[in-house]
């Protein structure tokens, strides 16, 4: 944001830090000095949690990383009476069915947010965006339960055979249909993360200088160009954060998948099958896990997890960087 | 000026009342879900004739049971399944004894279109589907025993526990014993890995995917099936006969093993032999240290183990567990006195 900010505005609406960094005079500033410390130990202590997490995991995982080694992460063995662990269908199911639900969702909430910013009258944009908030604090055991007893048995009977019927030619789309799959647990994903991405999204838009927007229109440009070329490059990093957020939520997400996934650590090649996620296997076989290699295979599980947010965050923030045009960042 | 020392003089008995109940000799364990609700039934009604005795029971699972009276952070554990004997090692100085409390059963619950009723499974049949060999629902082996019922030519879906439970335990040990296939290829355990079909969370889970998917098959707990009305098969004992699982077979399973019961009670009833014996019952068990380092809480629970095995078991049927056959009964007296003080 502070970025584009300083870009698209004369210099002298700067961020005020950047302000007070040139005129270093009051003497007796122990406010600013108790205040930048105190916010400094504020950052420092997520970082420390952060590190905190990591270790434990690492910690308390080292009898499978010793059993297994690396090939943990590309096996596609789960036994637990045998205790031959490989966690291959987990970060299969984590991955897919995130990005399905970004796919289904990264549309759908932006253009909400479009449409709420820009056309829909100030009424009922703000009307809309108090129920979007509220879909945010939805439980997601209620969303799971909607899942299974509403989107499950639509999915099994028209939509699944839809798919099947138009599409099956491809491997993506093969049956049976049993309701419940990779696709459904995206489903249900997208409509959780929606919230998120339309929130944020719709403050960006509006935080858009009408400047902008103006001197498009005055260029002549319709609805549709102030969009694509004022506002949307304005807010690219701004959504790319909601679209973060919302893949963290994505990637760690537990109830609502687990009920409607079902629960099969196997990768397939359709969409239609049922798959499972590391979210998933830890809330379903930590209790009765009994024998030590187990429960440590499961912390390393949501080590592995841990890793993969943490790569999955890295890998769109450089997308991020290089969508960037030169001039626009520093 | 009365009413005023009358307030400060009630208000001194409600205090003394309330320090009274938090005097209460507190006992903590944690364990197994399946029996929670008779757990809880027990320990109030204890509590309610024993005041000076309170029982904070937390129902986190059997593993979650096994962990912690390892590691020695609860008076008492429960368990749906005996402890192994790697797990009695790691128990290191702490001997921990078992004692059998109530019976449970599982049933195999189905959804099939056009046809309801009672099925009748034989052994083949059951482990058959469950290892995915028999895939349809007019395979002969079903249909044979079921000839008044018109099954159709559809494929099967099996639905098994996702979360690992005492149920999948049970459910798995049998299918272990009558099939030489499921033991050498999947075993037994809590959670294992299941040769076909979709998982669900909790028996909630599986039965909702069972009403919801057509030609479907599941298992859950017997309580939990007829509490929800829901109509299960019948299984076949190890004697042949094709047995409707009831509080009465239940319980008919403990006995017909009672005989050969191991002085530990670490003892499967699965697929027992008795000719109206349930075939995949079990036992759930508390987990109790053989030598209790505190004496007021070492004879709180002796008490309470007496007290659950004489007057306890007639609270069993109203909450749907089978109660304990006479003979275990006995076994479990005798066991009580090994407890040392």
């Amino acid at each position: 944001m502070a970025e584009t900010l300083t870009a698209a505005q004369p210099a002298s609406s700067r961020p005020p830090h950047l302000i007070k960094s040139q005129s270093k005079g009051n003497p007796f500033g122990w406010g600013d000095l108790i205040f930048e410390n105190l916010t400094l130990l504020f950052a420092l202590s997520i970082l420390g949690i952060a590190c905190a997490i990591a270790w434990q995991l690492f910690k308390n995982s080292t009898l499978p990383r010793h059993a297994f080694g690396w090939s943990f992460l590309t096996r596609q063995m789960w036994d637990p009476v045998a205790e031959d662990f490989g966690a291959l269908p987990f970060i299969f199911g984590t991955l897919v069915s995130s990005v399905l639900a970004l796919m289904m969702a990264i549309p759908l909430g932006v253009g909400v947010a479009i449409f709420l910013s820009e056309l829909a009258p100030r009424k009922v944009s703000s009307t809309c965006a108090f129920l979007i908030e509220l879909l945010a604090a939805i439980p997601s055991v209620v969303y799971g339960l909607i899942g299974v007893f509403v989107l499950v048995p639509l999915m099994r009977v028209y939509v699944q055979p839809f798919l099947m019927k138009t599409l099956g030619f491809l491997p993506l789309f093969r049956g049976p249909a049993y309701g419940v799959g990779m696709l459904t647990a995206a489903v249900i994903l997208a409509i959780m993360i929606v919230p998120f991405i339309t929130t944020i999204s719709r403050e960006i838009f509006l935080s858009v200088p009408i400047s902008l927007k103006e001197a498009a229109m005055a260029l002549g440009a319709t609805h549709w160009e102030v969009v694509r070329l004022a506002v949307l490059p304005y807010s690219r990093s701004g959504i790319a954060g909601s679209v973060f957020l919302a893949l963290g939520r994505a990637l760690g997400e537990t109830m609502a998948v687990t009920m409607v996934i079902g629960n099969r650590p196997e990768v397939a090649a359709s969409l239609l099958a049922p798959g499972y996620t590391m979210a998933a296997v830890l809330a379903n076989e930590f209790t009765e896990a009994t024998s030590d290699l187990y429960v440590q295979t499961l912390i390393e599980i949501g080590l592995v997890l841990f890793a993969i947010t943490i790569i999955v965050n890295a890998i769109g923030r450089l997308i991020l960087y290089k969508m960037t045009p030169q001039g626009e960042a520093h | 000026m009365k009413k005023l020392f009358a307030a400060i003089v009630s208000v001194g008995m409600l205090a003394t009342g309330s320090l009274a109940w938090a005097d209460a000799l507190l006992i903590n364990g944690a364990g197994a879900t399946f029996p929670y609700p008779i757990y809880s039934k027990w320990f109030d009604v204890y509590h309610t004739n024993h005041p000076d005795i309170q029982f904070n029971y937390q129902s986190i699972g059997s593993g979650g049971g096994i962990r912690q009276i390892t590691a020695k952070t609860v008076d008492f554990g429960a368990s749906d399944g005996p402890m192994s004997d790697a797990q009695l090692q790691t128990a290191e100085g702490w001997t921990i004894l078992h004692f059998p409390t109530v019976l449970g059963g599982v049933v195999p619950i189905y959804n099939i279109e056009g046809a309801s009723g009672k099925l009748n499974f034989t052994q083949r049949a059951i482990s058959d589907i469950f290892l995915g060999k028999i895939t349809k629902w007019n395979d002969p082996e079903i249909q044979g025993s079921n000839p008044d019922m018109k099954l159709p030519d559809a494929a099967i879906v099996v639905v098994h526990r996702s979360d690992g439970s005492g149920t999948s335990y049970c459910w798995t040990d049998f299918l272990s014993k009558i099939s030489k296939d499921w033991s050498s290829k999947v075993g037994k355990g809590t959670a294992v890995n299941w040769p076909v079909g979709l998982g669900g969370k909790g028996n909630e889970g599986v039965a909702g995917l069972v009403k919801q998917t057509p030609n479907s098959i599941g298992y859950v707990e017997l309580i939990y099936a007829s509490h929800n009305s829901i109509d299960y098969g019948r299984l076949q004992n190890k004697a042949g006969k094709f047995v409707n699982c009831t509080l009465a077979s239940v319980t008919e399973a403990a006995s017909s093993v009672a005989d050969h019961m191991p002085a530990d009670f670490r003892v499967s009833i699965t697929n027992p032999p008795g000719a109206d014996a349930y075939p995949a019952s079990t036992f759930t068990w508390l987990l109790i240290y053989k030598t209790q380092t505190d004496k007021a809480k070492g004879q709180a629970l002796v008490d309470f183990l007496k007290w659950m095995l004489i007057e306890g078991q007639k609270y069993t049927t109203d909450l749907g567990y089978a109660p304990l056959p006479p003979q275990v009964i006995e076994m479990e007296k005798n066991a009580i006195e090994k407890i040392k003080l």
